[in-house]
């Protein structure tokens, strides 16, 4: 087995792991840093398949912006494993979990009727890079790059709209 | 490094990012934490967003991952306003308990 073999059986127990961790575990707390966790797996896991550009957004953008926000959040409503809410049914919950596996048996075996991919010739490695990715986002995607300010001002026009007190009540 | 895409077939990261989006749909199902299912929404995204690249990468083709930078500049903005609608809920209703939000029906 070569390196990135090794890398990539490691990346992806760390990664599936964390992730029934996010799910299952009491505490609002853990489940974020476990998430944490499955980002810099799943930035690992870019950085093999040369996409060093995603993965530096990735850890800027998800494990740093993202789950700090939501961290920030739970402090703030001071949500803990005692102000957790009573837990589903038992049954509800042994559903939910044959449900989704059963949707995970329908997408993997439906890998079954593909055929094996096979690369093509030479492999570039610099597809992942600033300037490669840049030239793309500015020649063919140049609307939904534009349009994507117009939905930042949205959400952040919404953030704000929704965030602010109402008059009169004072509940924390 | 193209050692990986040579040697580890697309199948193995498909697979992955399936297991991955169905431990999201499983937290969705499971928990009642509107934080924490929105915590399984985000690891549904990224479980996309790691089949993109994946794709991208076998195929030589950079729009795969201007695609995912796409997903990501979705995600923080839904995070942003999602966020304050959870604050929103605590607030009227003193916990994050989806289960408590059947009323909205009425």
């Amino acid at each position: 087995m070569s390196l990135s073999e090794n890398l990539f059986y490691f990346l992806s127990f760390v990664a599936i792991l964390s992730a029934l961790m996010v799910v299952f575990s009491k505490n609002p707390i853990h489940s974020v840093l476990y998430l944490i966790v499955v980002f810099f797996a799943l930035t690992g896991h870019y950085i093999l398949l040369n996409a060093q550009f995603l993965a530096v957004v990735n850890i800027i953008v998800y494990a740093g912006a993202i789950m700090v926000l939501f961290l920030f959040v739970i402090m703030f409503l001071n949500l803990k494993q005692e102000t957790e809410p009573p837990a589903k049914s038992k049954l509800i919950r042994f559903a939910a979990v044959i449900s989704g596996g059963l949707l995970l048996l329908v997408m993997v075996a439906s890998l079954k009727s593909l055929e094996p991919y096979k690369v093509q010739g030479n492999i570039r490695s610099d597809i992942g890079l600033v300037e490669n990715l840049g030239k793309v986002l500015y020649n063919d995607f140049l609307l939904p790059f534009e349009l994507a300010s117009v939905l930042f001002l949205m959400a952040m026009v919404g953030a704000v709209m929704l965030g602010k007190r109402e008059g009169g009540e004072r509940n924390f | 490094m193209t050692e990986a895409i040579t040697k580890i077939p697309l199948e193995y990261y498909i697979i992955l990012a399936s297991a991955l989006f169905c431990i999201g749909v499983i937290g969705v199902l499971t928990r009642k934490n509107a934080l924490i299912i929105f915590m399984c929404v985000e690891l549904m995204l990224n479980a996309v967003n790691m089949l993109f690249i994946a794709f991208s990468a076998y195929k030589g083709d950079a729009a795969g991952q201007v695609f995912v930078f796409f997903i990501m500049a979705v995600a923080a903005a839904e995070v942003a306003v999602g966020l304050a609608i959870i604050v929103m809920i605590y607030r009227n209703t003193r916990s994050v308990d989806i289960g408590q939000l059947n009323k909205i029906k009425y």
